[in-house]
C-alpha cells in the first residue's frame, strides 16, 4: 500500500516545472509565428497616446496654476524654496559668484585646504593626502567650478537627507512598528533606478538645480535610514538591558550606549548616502542639474569622447575621494583599541595647526584672486581629453574589426532576435507569456504581480519601446550571470582571487553609473550594444559578490565530506557548491537585473533607445513630456515586475 | 530514604520576604492575558497551549519568596523559562499576570518613573555575556549606573574605584572591556551592579560563558561577596553543581512550571518527582546530604555509648568519625537522641546508592 502511494505521488508529480516551462516557450513560439506583427503596440519616436497629451495638459495646467494653487503655493512652492536658497547658498560658498562677488567665497586653495583637513580630523592623514590631490587634480583638469557645483548639489542633498534620515532611521531603529512600515517603502525606493525620480519631481518643482537635489536627496536617504536603524537594532541586546536595569531613561540608553555602539554603522550609512548623492547628482544633468554631469551629458550627446571622459574621470576622482574619507571615518569609528597617550596628544596638536593653516588657506581664497580661481594656464583638461580622442579614433580606426565584430556579433545572435521576438509579439501574447513563466519560476503571488504590471505597462502606451528595454535588460543580465558564476565561484574557491578581485569590485560599485558609458562609447560608438555592455560593466560587480559569498558560505564540513568521498573540483563546484548557493544565485540575479535596468536605461543616451530615450527626450523637448513620463513609469513596472519574480524565485529556492 | 516526615516538609521563609513572587504569568503571542485568566487554558501543557492558541507560555504561575540576605537559585534546563522569570522580577521582561512584591510594594504596579527609581537604587542585574559597553573603559563602565542617577564625575569615581577594589579588578580602571579575559568582564558586570548599593543582586547565568576554571573562582568571589556585603541574591543557572554550592534554596523549573522549591539536600534527599531525581542523580551525595538524611533509629542491638555527631553535619565530614568507630555514632540534637549512623549507612551513601 505504502508502494503505490509512493509511486502515484511521483507520478503526480509529473510533469515537472522544466517541462512546462519548455510547454509554454514552444506554445509561444508557435503563436507567435503565427500572430508576428500583430497588436504590437508599436510607437513611432514623435507619436504621443491620449495618455501622453493628457500628461501633458496636467503638466500645462500645473504650470499654469503653480502660482495660485495653494498646495503649490503654501507647501511645494515653499520646499522648492528653502531647498533653492540651500543649494544656491552652498553653490555661492563653493561654485558661483555670490554675495555680490566676482568669485565664491571660498576659492579652490581653501577648498583643497578644507578637504585635507576635514579628511585628516575625520580619518587620517593617509588618506587626507590623496584626498587634497585628488581635489588639486580636479582642477588642474580644468573642471574646478563644474566640480564644485557637483560637490555643492551633493552636499545640499547629503545634509538635507540626513537631517531627515538620522532621527528616522533612529525612530526606526527603536520601535517595531515604525520598522515594519519603513522596511517595504524603503525597499521600493532602492529598487528604483535613478533615473525614474527625476520625471515626476520636475512635474512639480519644476526643472532646475531644486529638483535636481530633491531627487538626489529622496535616492540618497534609504541608506542612511536603513544603516542607522539596522545599527540601533543590532546593539547587543544584553547590554541594552544591563542599561535598563540601571534605571537608564530611554533617551540615556539611546545617547549612551545605542549611538555608540552604533556608530560605525551609522558612518557607513552617511558613506552610502554620499555616494548615492553623488551618482544621482551627475543624473540630474538630464533636469539641468549644474556641474560635471552636464558636461558629460553634452559631450555624450555631441559624442565628444574626449570631453566626456574628462568629465568622467573628475567624476571619478571625486568618487573616490568622497568613498576613501568616508569609509576610512567608517573603520575609525569602529575601531575598539585606543592609541596611546603620546599618540592622542600629537594628534590634537596637528589638528590645531592644522586648523589655523585651513582657516588662513580660506582666508587668502576669499581675499586673492591667485587663491580664488584656479590658474586657467595650469590646466591639463585638454590634454586628457585630446589624448581620449586620439585614443578613441585609433581604437576606432584599427580596431573597429575587432570591436565592431564583438558588437555585431552579439546585436545578431542575441540582442536582435531577442528583441523582434518582444516587440514584434502581440501585446496580450506576450503577457500572458510573462504571466505563465511567473507562476511557473516564481510564484502565484509573483504573477499577479506580473499580471499587473503587464496591464499598467499596456496602459503607459509605451509598451513597444518597454519590450525593447526588457530584451535589452534580459541580454545584458545572462551575460552578467555568467560572468557572476564563473568569477563569483573562482572568488568563492580561492583566497587570493578574492583579495586580487574584491577590491575592484568595490571600487566599481562606488562609480556613478554615467561614467561607465563613456569608455564604451569610445569602443563600440553609439548604439544598443554600448549600453548593453555599460549595463554589464555596472551590474557584474554586484553579481559577483553575491555568488561569490554563497560559495563562500557552503559550510567546509559539506566540502570536506564531499571531497573526501573522492568527488572531482568540477564535481565539487556543480554536485555541492553551486547547487547549495542556489538561493545566492537567484539573489545575485535579482541585483544583476535591477542595476543592469537602471544601467540600460541612462543607456538611452548613448543611442540604446526604447524607454531611456523616450526619458532623456522627455526631458528635452515640451511635447514629449508626457511620453517621457510614462515611459519614467514602465521603468518603475519593469523594475518592479522583475524584482518581484525574481524575488519570488529566490523564495523558492531556499 | 527513611528520613523524618517534618524534615521533607519544604523549608519556609521566617521573617518578612524581600522578594514575594505570587502566580506569576508570561506569555508570549497574540493576547497573552487570556491564558493566565482562563483556567481550561493555564492548565494546558506547553505544547498543547501552542497548539489552541499560538501562545507560547514562558512562565506559568509561580510562586516563591526570597529572605532577606538569602542566596536563591532559579534552576532549570534551557527552556525552562528561568530567564524570562528572572527578567519579570526586574520588569525587563513585562510579565502577563501575577504579582512580584519587592519590599512590600508591587512592582507591577509602578509606573516607569517608579520602575526607573527601583532599579536605579533597590536592585541591579548581572548578565550572562556581561553587557559591557565596549567604548568606555572600566571604570566609566562600573560607574554607569551612577552616571544615569546623576552622580558627580568624581563622586562616582570615588565610588566605583571603591567597589573595582572589592572584586579584585584594582589596576585595570583605565582598560577596555576587550582588553580583559572574559572572568574579568564579569568582575566588571559585577562591580557595576554592586556599585550603586543595591538592596538585591540578580544574576542571570553569569557564568555560563566562562571557563570551568575561571567559573569557580567566580563562584568562589560570590561566595565571598556575600560574606561581606551580605546582599540578597537571586541567582539564575542551569549547573546543577553550582546552584548546590552558592543556593540557600534552589527553585528548580521546567516547562515554565516549578517541579521543587528547597535547599540542596532536600532536592538530594527528598526529589519531588522523577525529573528532579533523574536531574540529582549524579550529586555527590555525601557532599550534599547531612547526617539527618542517612541515619537509622536505633534499635535494641546498638551499642549507644558511642561518638556523638549533629544532624546538620555533611556526611563526607562523618566519615572518618563514623569509620573509626567500632560502635553506631549517635546523632544528637540539644541532648536528645534522634538515631544513629554505622559504617553501613556510611558506606552507602558515599557509594552514591
Amino acid at each position: 500500500m505504502a508502494q503505490l502511494a509512493l509511486t502515484n505521488r511521483i507520478s503526480l508529480r509529473r510533469p515537472g516545472r522544466g517541462v512546462l516551462l519548455l510547454a509554454v516557450l514552444v506554445l509561444f513560439l508557435a503563436l507567435w509565428t503565427v500572430l508576428r506583427g500583430t497588436h504590437t503596440l508599436a510607437l513611432g519616436a514623435a507619436d504621443l497616446t491620449s495618455l501622453h497629451r493628457a500628461i501633458n495638459d496636467f503638466n500645462d495646467a500645473l504650470g499654469a496654476s503653480r502660482n495660485s494653487n495653494p498646495v503649490f503655493l503654501y507647501f511645494f512652492n515653499e520646499i522648492r524654496l528653502v531647498v533653492d536658497e540651500f543649494t544656491t547658498f552652498l553653490q555661492g560658498l563653493l561654485a558661483q559668484p555670490s554675495f555680490g562677488r566676482p568669485v565664491p567665497l571660498v576659492g579652490w586653495l581653501g577648498v583643497v585646504a578644507l578637504v585635507g583637513y576635514i579628511s585628516y580630523a575625520v580619518a587620517s592623514w593617509k588618506v587626507a593626502l590623496p584626498a587634497t590631490g585628488g581635489f588639486a587634480f580636479l582642477g588642474l583638469q580644468g573642471l574646478w567650478q563644474e566640480s564644485m557645483d557637483t560637490l555643492a548639489l551633493t552636499l545640499a542633498a547629503v545634509i538635507i537627507a540626513l537631517v531627515f534620515a538620522i532621527p528616522l532611521g533612529i525612530w526606526a531603529g527603536l520601535s517595531d512598528r515604525v520598522n515594519r512600515l519603513l522596511t517595504p517603502v524603503l525597499d521600493l525606493m532602492q529598487t528604483m533606478p535613478t533615473f525614474v525620480y527625476l520625471a515626476p519631481l520636475t512635474l512639480i518643482f519644476l526643472i532646475g538645480p531644486a529638483s535636481a537635489t530633491i531627487a538626489t536627496l529622496i535616492y540618497a536617504a534609504p541608506p542612511a535610514i536603513r544603516f542607522t536603524a539596522h545599527g540601533i537594532r543590532d546593539a547587543p541586546r544584553e547590554t541594552v538591558e544591563a542599561s535598563e536595569s540601571l534605571g537608564a531613561t530611554t533617551g540615556q540608553t539611546l545617547v549612551k550606549v545605542l549611538l555608540p555602539a552604533a556608530k560605525r554603522t551609522i558612518v557607513l550609512g552617511i558613506n552610502q548616502t554620499i555616494m548615492a548623492a553623488l551618482s544621482m547628482v551627475t543624473i540630474a544633468a538630464l533636469i539641468d542639474a549644474p556641474g560635471l554631469g552636464q558636461t558629460v551629458v553634452k559631450a555624450l550627446q555631441t559624442l565628444d569622447v574626449g570631453t566626456a571622459f574628462n568629465a568622467g574621470l573628475a567624476i571619478v576622482v571625486m568618487a573616490i575621494v568622497l568613498d576613501r574619507v568616508t569609509s576610512t571615518a567608517g573603520q575609525r569609528a569602529g575601531r575598539r583599541r585606543r592609541p596611546r597617550r603620546g599618540a592622542v596628544v600629537a594628534r590634537r596638536v596637528a589638528l590645531v595647526a592644522g586648523g589655523v593653516l585651513t582657516i588662513l588657506a580660506v582666508y587668502l581664497s576669499a581675499t586673492y584672486v591667485w587663491a580664488s580661481e584656479f590658474p586657467p594656464d595650469a590646466s591639463f583638461g585638454p590634454a586628457i581629453a585630446q589624448a581620449a580622442t586620439d585614443v578613441t579614433n585609433w581604437v576606432q580606426n584599427n580596431l573597429s574589426p575587432v570591436t565592431n565584430g564583438f558588437k555585431d556579433f552579439f546585436t545578431l545572435v542575441l540582442i536582435d532576435p531577442l528583441q523582434t521576438l518582444l516587440t514584434e509579439s502581440p501585446w496580450w501574447l506576450l503577457g500572458a507569456l510573462i504571466v505563465a513563466v511567473s507562476v511557473l519560476v516564481g510564484s502565484v503571488r509573483a504573477a499577479a504581480v506580473s499580471a499587473g504590471c503587464v496591464l499598467l505597462l499596456w496602459g503607459t502606451g509605451v509598451w513597444s519601446d518597454a519590450m525593447a528595454t526588457l530584451a535589452s535588460t534580459v541580454v545584458a543580465t545572462l551575460i552578467v550571470m555568467v560572468l557572476g558564476v564563473v568569477l563569483g565561484v573562482w572568488m568563492g574557491r580561492s583566497r587570493m582571487v578574492d583579495r586580487v578581485l574584491r577590491p575592484l569590485l568595490d571600487a566599481g560599485q562606488t562609480m556613478p553609473a554615467f561614467v561607465y558609458l563613456v569608455p564604451f562609447l569610445a569602443l563600440f560608438g553609439a548604439s544598443r550594444f554600448t549600453a548593453i555592455v555599460a549595463a554589464v560593466v555596472f551590474a557584474a560587480p554586484v553579481a559577483i559578490k553575491v555568488v561569490a559569498d554563497g560559495i563562500r558560505s557552503v559550510s567546509a564540513t559539506t566540502v570536506e565530506a564531499a571531497t573526501a568521498a573522492g568527488s572531482s573540483t568540477w564535481q565539487l563546484i556543480t554536485k555541492v557548491q553551486l547547487p547549495m548557493s542556489r538561493h545566492a544565485l537567484t539573489l545575485a540575479t535579482n541585483q544583476g537585473l535591477i542595476y543592469v535596468l537602471s544601467m540600460v536605461v541612462v543607456g538611452g543616451l548613448v543611442g540604446a533607445g526604447a524607454l531611456g530615450y523616450d526619458v532623456v527626450a522627455g526631458f528635452a523637448q515640451g511635447q514629449l513630456y508626457g511620453k517621457g513620463l510614462a515611459a519614467g513609469v514602465a521603468i518603475v513596472l519593469l523594475g518592479v515586475m522583475l524584482d518581484r519574480l525574481t524575488k519570488a524565485a529566490a523564495q523558492r529556492s531556499r | 530514604m527513611a528520613a523524618p516526615t517534618e524534615l521533607t516538609a519544604p523549608t519556609s521563609v521566617q521573617a518578612d520576604p524581600v522578594i514575594a513572587v505570587r502566580g506569576l504569568w508570561k506569555v508570549f503571542g497574540a493576547r497573552p492575558e487570556r491564558v493566565p485568566a482562563d483556567p481550561s487554558l493555564a492548565a494546558l501543557s506547553r505544547r498543547d497551549l501552542m497548539a489552541a492558541t499560538g501562545c507560547v507560555a514562558a512562565v506559568c504561575g509561580i510562586d516563591f519568596a526570597v529572605a532577606p540576605g538569602e542566596v536563591f537559585v532559579v534552576m532549570g534546563l534551557s527552556g525552562s523559562g528561568k530567564s524570562t522569570l528572572g527578567r519579570c522580577l526586574t520588569r525587563l521582561v513585562e510579565p502577563t499576570a501575577g504579582e512580584v512584591v519587592f519590599e512590600g510594594e508591587d512592582i507591577l504596579a509602578a509606573d516607569r518613573r517608579r520602575l526607573r527609581t527601583l532599579r536605579r537604587d533597590k536592585f541591579s542585574m548581572v548578565f550572562q555575556h556581561f553587557g559591557l559597553l565596549p567604548h568606555r573603559r572600566v571604570i566609566d563602565n562600573v560607574a554607569y549606573g551612577l552616571e544615569v542617577r546623576g552622580a558627580r564625575r568624581a563622586a562616582r569615581w570615588a565610588r566605583a574605584q571603591e567597589v573595582i577594589d572589592l572584586v579584585g579588578l584594582g589596576g585595570n580602571e583605565r582598560s577596555y572591556p576587550d582588553q580583559l579575559s572574559g572572568g574579568m568582564q564579569q568582575r566588571v558586570g559585577l562591580a557595576r551592579a554592586l556599585a550603586g548599593d543595591p538592596d538585591v543582586l540578580f544574576f542571570d547565568e553569569p557564568f555560563s560563558a566562562l571557563d570551568p576554571l575561571i567559573r569557580r573562582d567566580m563562584q568562589n568571589e560570590v561566595v565571598r561577596l556575600h560574606h561581606e556585603v551580605g546582599k540578597t541574591m537571586v541567582f539564575i543557572t542551569h549547573d546543577l553543581s553550582e546552584a548546590l554550592k552558592l543556593g540557600d534554596r534552589i527553585l528548580i523549573m521546567r516547562d515554565g512550571k516549578a517541579v521543587q522549591c528547597g535547599t540542596g539536600e532536600e532536592l538530594v534527599g527528598a526529589p519531588a518527582d522523577d525529573y528532579v531525581a533523574d536531574f540529582v542523580h549524579d550529586v555527590p551525595r555525601a557532599d550534599v546530604l547531612t547526617l539527618k538524611w542517612v541515619m537509622r533509629p536505633p534499635t535494641a542491638n546498638d551499642v549507644l555509648d558511642g561518638p556523638e555527631l549533629a544532624p546538620d553535619v555533611v556526611v563526607r565530614a562523618a566519615v572518618r568519625t563514623v569509620l573509626e568507630s567500632d560502635r553506631p555514632v549517635k546523632v544528637v540534637r540539644d541532648g536528645e537522641l534522634l538515631g544513629v549512623v554505622d559504617h553501613e549507612e556510611i558506606l552507602a551513601t558515599v557509594a552514591g546508592e
